[in-house]
């Protein structure tokens, strides 16, 4: 039983992981960003890089790849989706348009990364070892992962729920046009948000790479994970995207073990419709007034 | 996505400077080839096909090319992304034919692929030579189809391969009788359990644990949790490389140790000798090549120098065959015409010499000299089961992992 718990806390680690910078670029920047598996995977592949180029330790490298991520994200919400959001009529119209026009940036890349890498697999050896808790083994890297995801959900949370520049964050998500009425800059915020999303997948991206095995293609299976997390957990709250994350993580698991491993996909789908059937606002969202 | 290789001008300007005035008469030959680049099966293609597609093209043009009745012709590889797309590509197929008018296609990569593109080839009437589709529905598909050939060998008889294995080693008294059997639920990974279950039961194996888990699962902890808690003796997953990869972690992890662990594609690829290193000593999985065979040395020190990896040690090489035959059967007609050509090869009395060694094809098309069964030895993954080839290995016991 234990075994079930931790390996699905593990599991449910990773998925906080893929869906916490998602969360922020939808429920703050109100972009749908399609593009965020590739993020991810950019990430993994620069871990990947400096570890097997100069030797470094890809939780070191998260020094330089998560501000990177950042610049990169903000330039991309600066440059590309800025023109859509103003010209955007509603949030439904900013939704449709800003779906289809990271839809193209995740094609394009999936073609920068072939490019650059190969089409071919990427992984690596770091700290690949067991560690035992309970009785069981389980992968260091995994731990290490799931405890760096913690510190970063704790992070976002406190900074959201406890400074200024976190209100502000939180006023736009849940309003930009009362926001921009007590003198929020909701442009710089969203960017701000877009940026830190960003980084926030990158890092993900490179703590998962230390023990799965990722490919220029392979960003689209993680796009779909992370929409679905946000979806259950309520766009713009960083507790329900977590608690959705380990509750899924959890399930599968137990329903791997316990079912049968080939239910997992149905196992998360069902638990999907069931709380949209139930909460459609997600499990922390708010009802729309 | 249109891409003429850099790499095939460079090496057609450099052989045209060397001869001059033949130069000038020298004729192309367009070779139209769609497989992955980006979509699941790109990190495979990105190992097994494109490296050993351009290689030949490579080698044949340095050589002068192929040699037609009215005289040598020049490949020209035209490349197309068919995205890991059945629909890509047959779109990819017609476009080759109809607009670049290409002379002759390189089969697509995977068995999915290979099957979705058969259609569209026999209609078009061009030649099929498939390297990396394993399937066992090979005299219905060559009834049908009869431009499509198969180097690679069939699933019944990998399973069977696979299985026997097992046997050798219960009758030679070094493990028991149980089996945990875990697949990819995906057409390949359905069929080979299927057929893998079956004749292990037959030969009187317990089969203690059997799963199947979805296509691109990478968090594998409670199938390698289960399997341990049943206790067997050999362990078989009919898995593709992102699950290979995370199968073999996680039974490190957990330290499950059984000793015959058995994981399919991908297990050949140097890439996981690269990522487990020692560890990988021992395991065993799909395909095999005798590396000890100087013409594999050969193919495969080309394959590094050009691409900057090494082959796997299995479909890389029979890809590359699939060149090979088609090129041998090109010259010994002299003709660029496909109807002449394929008739050549359906012709089941000619073989054609390749890096796997000779290959005939039966009058279904079928290659019946291949590998089913290799395991990384001493840094190499030597093909330990055949059928009709030289240089098979002894299978060892995987004693743990550390």
């Amino acid at each position: 039983m234990f075994f079930i718990l931790i390996t699905g806390l593990l599991l449910g680690g990773t998925y906080a992981l893929i869906a916490m910078g998602l969360n922020l670029q939808y429920g703050v920047a109100r972009i749908m960003n399609l593009a965020n598996g590739e993020m991810l995977v950019a990430g993994g592949f620069a871990a990947f890089w400096v570890y097997t180029a100069g030797q470094v330790s890809p939780i070191a490298a998260l020094i330089v790849v998560a501000p990177v991520a950042f610049v990169v994200n903000w330039l991309i919400y600066r440059i590309m989706l800025r023109p859509l959001v103003k010209r955007a009529k509603s949030r439904g119209a900013l939704e449709v348009d800003s779906i289809l026009a990271t839809f193209g940036l995740s094609f394009a890349l999936v073609g920068i990364m072939s490019w650059m890498f190969g089409g071919g697999y990427f992984n690596y050896s770091y700290l690949a070892q067991r560690v035992d808790i309970f009785g069981s083994s389980y992968g260091q890297n995994r731990v290490v992962a799931f405890s760096i995801a913690s510190l970063i959900a704790a992070g976002l949370w406190l900074w959201l729920s406890y400074t200024r520049a976190g209100l502000r964050m939180r006023a736009v998500a849940v309003s930009p046009e009362s926001a921009r009425l007590v003198g929020i800059d909701v442009t710089a915020v969203s960017a701000l948000a877009f940026g830190l999303g960003g980084a926030v997948t990158a890092t993900g991206g490179a703590l998962i790479s230390m023990f799965f095995t990722l490919d220029a293609s392979v960003g689209v299976l993680f796009t779909m994970k992370a929409l679905i997390i946000v979806i259950m957990g309520g766009v713009g709250d960083i507790r329900g995207t977590i608690v959705a994350a380990l509750i899924l993580g959890i399930a599968e698991t137990f329903v791997a073990r316990v079912i049968d491993p080939g239910l997992t996909l149905a196992a998360a789908y069902v638990l999907f419709l069931g709380i949209l059937l139930f909460r459609p606002q997600g499990l922390f969202g708010k009802k729309p007034t | 996505m249109k891409r003429r290789s850099l790499m095939t001008t460079v090496a057609a300007l450099a052989v045209m400077m060397g001869s001059l005035g033949a130069a000038l008469a020298q004729d192309v030959l367009k070779f139209g080839a769609a497989a992955p680049k980006t979509g699941p099966l790109a990190g495979g293609a990105d190992v097994t096909h494109w490296p050993a597609v351009r290689l030949w093209v490579e080698q044949t043009n340095a050589a002068g090319g192929l040699q037609l009745a009215d005289g040598p012709a020049l490949i020209e590889l035209i490349e197309y992304d068919d995205q890991t797309n059945p629909q890509q590509a047959i779109q990819a197929a017609q476009r080759m034919a109809t607009q670049d008018r290409v002379d002759f296609m390189v089969a697509p990569y995977s068995t999915g692929l290979n099957l979705a593109a058969a259609p569209i080839f026999s209609q078009l009437g061009y030649p099929q030579i498939t390297g990396s589709n394993v399937t066992n529905q090979q005299p219905e598909l060559s009834a049908q189809f009869p431009g499509m050939f198969f180097v690679l060998g069939r699933t019944s008889v990998m399973a069977e391969d696979t299985a026997q294995v097992l046997v050798d080693l219960r009758e030679a008294g070094d493990i028991g009788n149980r089996v945990a059997l875990v697949n990819v639920a995906d057409a390949f990974g359905i069929e080979m359990a299927g057929i893998s279950r079956a004749v292990l039961e037959e030969n009187g194996f317990e089969i203690v644990y059997q799963t199947s888990y979805p296509l691109g699962t990478q968090d594998i902890a409670p199938i390698i949790d289960g399997a341990k808690a049943a206790n067997p003796d050999a362990f078989i997953a009919w898995s593709y490389p992102g699950d290979t990869f995370a199968l073999t972690d996680q039974a490190i992890v957990q330290d499950f140790s059984p000793s015959v662990f058995f994981t399919a594609v991908a297990t050949a690829f140097p890439s996981y000798y690269g990522r487990f290193g020692q560890q990988a000593e021992g395991v065993l999985g799909m395909g095999g090549v005798n590396p000890d065979d100087p013409a594999f040395q050969a193919f495969a020190t080309a394959h590094e120098d050009l691409s900057g990896q090494g082959p796997d040690f299995w479909a890389s090489a029979s890809t590359y065959a699939t060149l090979e035959i088609l090129g041998q059967a090109i010259e010994a007609t002299g003709s660029r015409d496909r109807a002449v050509v394929m008739e050549y090869l359906q012709d089941s009395s000619n073989s054609y010499e390749t890096v796997l060694g000779p290959v005939q094809f039966n009058d279904m098309n079928d290659n019946e000299r291949y590998w089913t069964v290799g395991q990384w030895q001493d840094g190499v993954f030597r093909g330990v089961a055949a059928r009709g080839r030289d240089g098979v290995s002894d299978v060892v016991l995987k004693d743990g992992w550390d």
